[in-house]
């Protein structure tokens, strides 16, 4: 059973990854806007049907599918905050949820509609499978995804607190009113990161598309680790979604091998349990305090 | 005034909430109602079969009403709760023989404890928390009940499910559900008008607030979702005996969002709202039937245009639209406030000490190690130039913020690390520089919640109401009494603010820049106000800008700079202090 434990690791991180990737677009949107969006995940659902029908539909090359998806999505996320939060935007934070929580039950099932309920296969970024390396299979997709999770990390770290782009979308975030008085157009705040925020979630999902396959309940499945991994990791923190995402990742990989694999999807919300009744503000604590 | 000379129970057997039979003549219209429906259905068939569905649903969504409507928190899981009520309710009748009704109680207990522990783990936090938990909770709940062969039979399901003895007759078992259905409402009803649902509401309008009214937030949330898991529970057992089989692709995530879009479509702060959306929703899937897969497409886009145009739901838009409105207050005469009177007065004992009070965000000393004493009977102000620390200051002693160090004691008893709600309790209301209201509730029921402080000296409902009145005439707002608060001037809200924390009857009434905001007539009636509660004795420390109402009510003055407590004197001396002058004015110039 040990000698397992290498490549369940590797996989648990490459999985992790991509719930890292989901959770950091989730995150920000709570960060620059105070939008829960209980439809972060349909936004991979989506970007990954989209590059499926660009990829077999369209008959455009990988790299271009792979990237027009991210694209379109982003687009669409500004789609997105228009008919979803806009309208709400002055309103309680609750009404906003529940929109989300409509979009989340609408995206999915209109999908469904048009393509059916029957899974798709993408292949994977790369033609090898991968290689060993000791007792591991360095699976290749997996490579990719932690290797690009690990640069839009660094790319939102530099974002964020180098550029002015990133001050002022903090600024945003932090006092909607006092940014708009000191000339930031908030409106295009907002949007640009519903944009972001929505390629962020695409690009989850057009990198689990070849390990898992591309089907309408994705999305349920990626949005319901985002929000355990930011609870977990500690609500509305950056590191924390990324460490959550590892976590559950490596929860579920090595639940599945070592205890059971009908209940995978159980060990993540288990331990989101622990972590709410042992430490409700997570492991990196809430940065958001209600002002009195 | 002939009230004057009226004895108070007299005065008070005429106001609403003396009306202990209030909605129960309609109850039991409804429950002949119930028995005529009863008698009138048919027999057997798809109808039944709808009906059933129906009537079952709308118990499990009047718990939605109490968690989301009043409360403010979103369950997803309510069809979940609905399955556990039918599984427990089905296995406990097939495996071991228990009698229809205890395994009801049954599965309404165990989806209560489901309920608290979810709540427990995720209602401490912001609404979006127990979304987040519930979601997942419904997806593993439909796991185990797929691959728990042993227990729950798997995808197959318990069949076999028996009806209660007298009822087995579609007839008679849905008159029960029904009779069961109307006592849900009449209870959800009861429940929005109760000290416990004006609670959740305030809860939902405002936590903050509702913490400084002396409402313990976590526990009512926790209630709430306790309350709303066990309904759900009543609603899966009846369920369960109404169709005999139950299986786990019938409490899925989709049935959860088909509850929530019944409850939002009728209106889900009213029974009757979501009693209507769910029937609604029930019968028209089969005039849809063309949507075939799409239908929970269409639910989805419908909860967004439904939050977008109608957020309150179709009942709430009508009884806006159509509704006699708010009914007037009568004018009965109530006993006045007694917070006013003068025990302690000049007793130079000291109502309120802070000593050495220390608050540091991060490296940001917000409060440097203030201390004074608030003299019983007096009215003390608070003043210092914008960011002296200040507010931080009143939210530290009202338990918002915790403090770095330091004590705060209100009257000899030490506060710290108390919650807001137990400060409250133990004596202390404030109100809020950016107005605090609970804005789903009448001008009326924000007051009652104030008079509802744990520690004031008023428990029945007329008593309640009777305070809550008496401080409504204190502030001269009685006639605005069931207006809907959000309707009010600016003004009038800040007004409704105090008079929530006069009925409170406080020992230290904190007042956070009350004049913010006002026009100088509305400046010079508060200044009256204050000037009559400092008449009646009432000790307040009161933080304030307006220098001229500062003169005029104050006793004693503390000002504040940098976090640090500057001067701290009588009036005249505190205005001539050189350090208070220059903390206003800049450095003086040198002569």
């Amino acid at each position: 059973m040990l000698a397992i434990l290498p490549q369940l690791l590797y996989t648990g991180v490459g999985i992790g990854a991509v719930y890292a990737i989901a959770s950091l677009g989730f995150v920000l949107l709570i960060r620059a806007a105070d939008v829960v969006n209980f439809a972060q995940g349909q936004f991979s659902m989506l970007g990954a049907y989209i590059m499926l029908v660009l990829l077999v539909g369209v008959g455009v090359p990988y790299w271009a599918a792979f990237l027009l998806a991210v694209v379109l999505m982003a687009g669409f996320g500004v789609l997105f905050a228009g008919a979803v939060y806009w309208p709400l935007r002055h309103r309680s934070q609750l009404t906003v949820i529940i929109s989300t929580i409509g979009a989340s039950i609408l995206l999915p099932n209109a999908v469904l509609a048009i393509y059916g309920p029957s899974p798709a296969t993408v292949p994977g970024l790369f033609a090898s499978q991968g290689f060993r390396l000791g007792s591991v299979f360095v699976d290749s997709q997996y490579l990719s995804i932690i290797v690009i999770a690990i640069l839009m990390v660094v790319l939102q770290y530099v974002v964020f607190e180098k550029t002015l782009l990133g001050k002022k979308l903090q600024a945003t975030s932090q006092d909607k009113e006092m940014a708009a008085m000191l000339g930031i157009s908030v409106a295009g705040m907002v949007l640009f990161t519903f944009a972001y925020s929505a390629a962020l979630g695409a690009l989850a999902g057009v990198l689990v598309a070849p390990v898992l396959f591309v089907s309408v309940g994705m999305g349920a499945t990626l949005a319901l680790k985002a929000f355990a991994a930011n609870i977990i990791g500690g609500y509305g923190s950056i590191p924390g979604a990324i460490l959550g995402g590892l976590i559950i990742g490596l929860a579920e990989t090595l639940g599945a091998a070592y205890i059971s694999t009908p209940y995978k999807d159980a060990f993540g919300f288990v331990i989101l349990l622990i972590v709410l009744l042992a430490r409700p503000r997570g492991l990196f604590g809430e940065l958001i305090a209600e002002k009195a | 005034m002939d009230g004057a000379t009226a004895p108070p129970a007299a005065m008070l057997a005429k106001l609403p909430a003396a009306r202990w039979w209030r909605g129960m003549p309609g109850t039991v219209l409804g429950l002949i109602g119930a028995c005529v429906i009863a008698a009138l259905a048919p027999g057997q068939g798809y109808y039944l079969n709808i009906i059933m569905q129906a009537v079952t649903y709308a118990i499990g969504v009047a718990g939605l009403v109490v968690v989301l409507g009043y409360c403010g928190q979103i369950s997803l899981t309510q069809a979940g709760f609905l399955g556990i009520g039918a599984y427990v309710l089905a296995l406990l009748t097939t495996q071991l023989g228990v009698p229809f009704l205890a395994a009801t109680l049954a599965a309404m207990l165990i989806c209560g404890l489901f309920g608290l522990l979810l709540g427990f783990a995720s209602l401490r936090l912001g609404g979006h928390y127990l979304a987040m938990v519930t979601i997942s909770f419904q997806v593993i709940l439909t796991l185990v009940l797929t691959n728990w062969v042993g227990l729950s039979g798997g995808p197959d399901g318990v069949s076999g499910i028996p009806r209660p003895a007298g009822f087995a007759s579609a007839h008679a078992y849905l008159g029960l559900c029904l009779v069961l259905l109307v006592l849900v409402m009449f209870y959800a009803w009861r429940l929005k008008l109760s000290r416990l649902g004006r609670a959740m509401q305030a809860v939902r309008d405002n936590e903050i607030a509702a913490g400084t009214c002396g409402i313990h937030v976590f526990r009512t949330k926790v209630v709430a979702f306790g309350i709303s898991a066990m309904l759900g529970g009543l609603g899966g057992a009846l369920f369960a005996g109404a169709f005999s089989y139950v299986s786990p692709d019938q409490f899925t995530f989709d049935e959860s969002v088909v509850m929530l879009t019944m409850a939002l479509l009728g209106g889900v702060r009213s029974p009757f709202g979501a009693l209507l959306g769910t029937f609604a929703l029930v019968i028209l899937p089969e005039w849809l039937r063309f949507l075939k897969q799409a239908y929970l497409a269409v639910y989805g886009g419908a909860v967004i245009l439904i939050m977008i145009f109608v957020p309150e739901g179709v009942w709430g838009w009508a009884a806006q639209r159509f509704g006699r409105g708010a009914r007037p207050i009568g004018e009965w005469p109530v006993p006045p406030l007694p917070l006013l009177s003068m025990r302690g007065e000049n007793s130079g004992e000291n109502a309120l000490e802070v000593a050495d009070l220390a608050m540091h965000f991060g490296g940001v000393k917000a409060l440097d190690g203030v201390s004074f004493a608030v003299r019983r009977g007096s009215v003390h102000a608070l003043i210092g130039p914008n960011g002296s620390g200040k507010t931080t200051f009143l939210n530290v002693i009202s338990g918002l913020y915790r403090a770095t160090s330091g004590t705060v004691r209100l009257g000899g008893t030490t506060l710290d690390r108390l919650p807001p709600h137990e400060r409250t309790r133990r004596g202390m209301t404030r109100t809020y520089q950016n107005i605090r209201v609970f804005r789903g509730l009448s001008v009326l029921e924000n007051v009652m919640i104030g008079a509802e402080r744990p520690g004031n000296d008023v428990h029945k409902p007329a008593d309640v109401m009777a305070r809550a009145l008496a401080a409504l005439d204190f502030v001269g707002l009685r006639r605005e009494a069931s207006q809907p608060v959000g309707s009010l001037p600016y003004g009038h809200q800040r007004y409704v603010e105090i008079a929530r924390a006069l009925a409170g009857s406080p020992e230290v009434l904190l007042l956070d820049e009350p004049a913010a905001g006002l026009n100088s007539t509305e400046k010079q009636e508060l200044g009256l106000l204050l000037r009559r509660l400092k008449g009646h004795g009432l000790t307040i420390l009161v933080i304030e800008h307006d220098m001229k109402l500062i003169e005029a009510v104050a006793d004693h003055i503390t000002v504040l700079n940098f976090g640090k407590c500057i001067a701290n004197s009588t009036p005249r001396e505190v205005l001539r202090h050189p350090d208070v002058i220059a903390a206003y004015l800049g450095e003086p110039q040198p002569a």
